[in-house]
């Protein structure tokens, strides 16, 4: 279970979160939906790790366990996953050898032994498989010429491989086609169990046609202004956020 | 007590007559080195192609003819060599014992001392001292159209001695041939060769080069290529070690449609100082030349680029590109880069950059979010930027020989 209490974080002197509080219990999905510069990325940043951010104030705890005290390679240990909204480019790093790299990482974090290239090979060709994504992909080098949508799925690839308790997804169905965005909701509904948790971060409702939330929760301003069912991602496509938060404040 | 130029002077006037070859070559030589003195010494005026590299350390140690004990088999078996045929110096003498020998197209300097005709002694000091005092050196000649496989180059040695090798490539018409040059050692020693490569019309050298010398060894090779007319002279430079290096490379594009290609990548830690310093001159026309130089640099050690295009008036639809990039790993570290095009001709395609970096934050961010350790993922974004350099090497098994160095390379800083 993910537990955000009064959760506050600013760019340098720039508040960007102003007192989140958030509960995601196992096993649920949860929506975050928000106009641009709300905070949604930053809510991602900064349960994974990144170090430009600052935490002023609040916690995060996943299954009680502090995760704000940590450094990111052992919130990754922990569960925590993020799904880059762009994923970042590594020429000269290919993208089987970074795979097996973090998930032998994650396995001697947990004490369990470390898989061989064969091993490992044999997991991943399953994992692309599922994904429908082509072998090559594991051959290439990490995200360089890969187009928009391959990118995108080559997180949700990384999401299989290193099947995190908590999955944050920023935006992974932007840029991407419907038979795409089917892909990706299927990659994370295969996650689906009663130790998973995910947040996913979006714009659209018709991420959530396929990946049905528990909850959804409207961020504006750096605040959680008004949370509902699965129904509140259809009312806001059809009304948009505007009068969502002049009712909030 | 230090041997200086002074030193070196004295010993050339003792051995005049018992060196091999145009002796009044040698003397004028000998005129000139008296007059520069080694570049950075005590001796001698400043000269502005040594702005960033200073043999002072040369110039104040002691060198001895004596020969030198070392584990030159030890040494040779730690090499990453291919199987082919190899030819290798000891202690700057031709080795017979320790080579295997290419079909033909093989001579000694000692046997059959050719001087060539590209060195500029009068111009470059080291050239001077390497041409006043050179005893041996191969000579490799691939007859006209013959595919001459693959040639090594050997030079394993040791001491605190000064030796000075003196190699000169030849290709004739149509001929091909892959060159892997590999100098290693054991001791304080200086090893300063010269080379002169001539690529005839349609022909092509590849030239692989690593140079894994002791770390408290200096190094200094000069290489002088010439290459006709769509004739191809291909080179990759691995600088692993010495104390000191300094890769220089004058290449010529004298026939139309000649291409030369002088990669590099520099991995220093320590206070290691490597300078790879260019100069192409474009003097026909439809030449093409590229120089992607990498450093990779820890500790205090420091990496010089310094790239010359030059472009005669004649050399029209010249494209010349040259990049240098630098990855920085410790605050300590410093890379000096200097390009510069002198350009005559009116209608040519020339470019130049460089970049100079510490790793990634967002690529380091990347990695540890997925899981990899600090320390895990800052070697990881390193040996993706080496393995990037490494690319500009054709060669599948020369490559995989050149990773085994740089694994080699890291073995050590991790002890």
């Amino acid at each position: 279970m993910l537990e955000i209490l009064e959760l506050a974080a600013s760019i340098g002197d720039k508040p960007i979160l102003k007192g989140i509080d958030l509960t995601v219990p196992a096993g649920e999905v949860h929506a975050i939906m928000g106009p641009n510069g709300s905070g949604k990325s930053t809510l991602g940043y900064v349960q994974s790790g990144r170090d430009d951010y600052t935490v002023t104030g609040g916690t995060a705890t996943f299954n009680g366990i502090d995760l704000l005290d940590m450094e990111p390679e052992q919130r990754a240990a922990a569960g925590v996953f993020l799904a880059f909204q762009a994923p970042i480019e590594l020429p000269g790093v290919n993208n089987a050898n970074f795979l097996r790299t973090a998930l032998n990482a994650i396995r001697r974090a947990h004490g369990e032994p470390e898989l061989d290239a064969v091993q490992f090979l044999k997991l991943a060709r399953t994992a692309t498989k599922q994904l429908a994504m082509p072998d090559d992909m594991l051959k290439r080098n990490v995200n360089v010429g890969f187009s928009g949508g391959e990118k995108k799925r080559n997180e949700v690839l990384q999401m299989a491989i290193l099947r995190p308790k908590l999955a944050i997804l920023d935006e992974t169905d932007s840029g991407l086609d419907i038979d795409a965005l089917k892909i990706v909701a299927d990659g994370v509904n295969a996650l689906r169990a009663p130790d998973f948790s995910a947040l996913v971060i979006t714009h659209h409702q018709r991420l959530l046609d396929h990946l049905v939330p528990n909850r959804v929760h409207v961020l504006a301003h750096g605040r959680i202004v008004r949370s509902g069912g699965p129904e509140l991602a259809r009312e806001l496509e059809k009304s948009g956020y505007a009068g969502v938060i002049a009712e909030a404040a | 007590m230090s041997t200086g130029a002074t030193g070196f002077l004295q010993r050339y006037q003792g051995l005049q007559g018992r060196l091999p070859g145009d002796s009044a070559l040698r003397a004028a030589a000998a005129a000139a080195f008296k007059d520069s003195g080694l570049p950075g010494g005590t001796q001698g005026r400043r000269i502005e192609a040594w702005k960033f590299t200073s043999l002072r350390p040369v110039a104040e140690a002691s060198f001895q003819p004596a020969s030198p004990r070392h584990e030159t088999e030890t040494i040779l078996a730690g090499l990453p060599l291919l199987d082919a045929p190899r030819i290798v110096f000891v202690d700057g003498a031709f080795c017979g014992n320790l080579s295997v020998m290419p079909a033909a197209g093989f001579a000694r300097f000692a046997d059959q001392p050719d001087f060539g005709t590209l060195t500029w002694p009068d111009r470059e000091p080291m050239v001077a001292f390497n041409t006043m005092l050179a005893s041996d050196g191969a000579a490799l000649h691939v007859p006209a159209g013959f595919d001459g496989g693959i040639a090594q180059l050997v030079s394993i040695a040791g001491g605190a001695a000064d030796y000075h090798p003196r190699h000169s490539v030849h290709l004739a018409e149509g001929a091909s041939l892959t060159l892997v040059e590999i100098s290693a050692g054991q001791g304080s020693y200086l090893l300063n060769t010269v080379a002169e490569i001539h690529v005839a019309k349609g022909a092509r050298l590849t030239h692989i080069r690593l140079q894994d010398e002791d770390l408290t060894a200096f190094h200094v090779s000069t290489t002088y290529v010439d290459v006709e007319t769509t004739g191809t002279y291909d080179s990759f430079t691995l600088n692993l070690g010495a104390r000191l290096s300094r890769t220089e490379v004058h290449a010529a594009l004298s026939g139309a449609g000649s291409v030369a290609h002088l990669n590099a990548a520099q991995i220093l830690s320590g206070s290691q100082h490597s300078d790879f310093t260019t100069v192409v001159s474009h003097t026909a026309p439809n030449c093409t030349s590229r120089q992607t130089v990498k450093n990779v640099l820890a500790g205090r050690s420091r990496g010089v680029f310094q790239g010359k295009i030059e472009v005669a008036r004649v050399a029209q639809k010249t494209d010349g590109y040259q990049m240098n990039q630098a990855l920085l790993l410790s605050p300590d570290a410093e890379v000096d880069s200097k390009p510069e095009l002198e350009i005559f001709a009116d209608d040519v395609k020339c470019s130049h950059g460089a970049t100079v970096g510490e790793l990634d934050a967002e690529q380091m961010f990347y990695l540890r979010s997925r899981g990899i350790p600090e320390g895990e993922a800052r070697s990881t974004l390193v040996r993706a930027f080496l393995a990037e350099a490494l690319d500009a090497v054709a060669d599948a098994t020369i490559r995989d020989r050149l990773e085994a160095a740089v694994e080699q390379w890291w073995a050590r800083q991790k002890a």
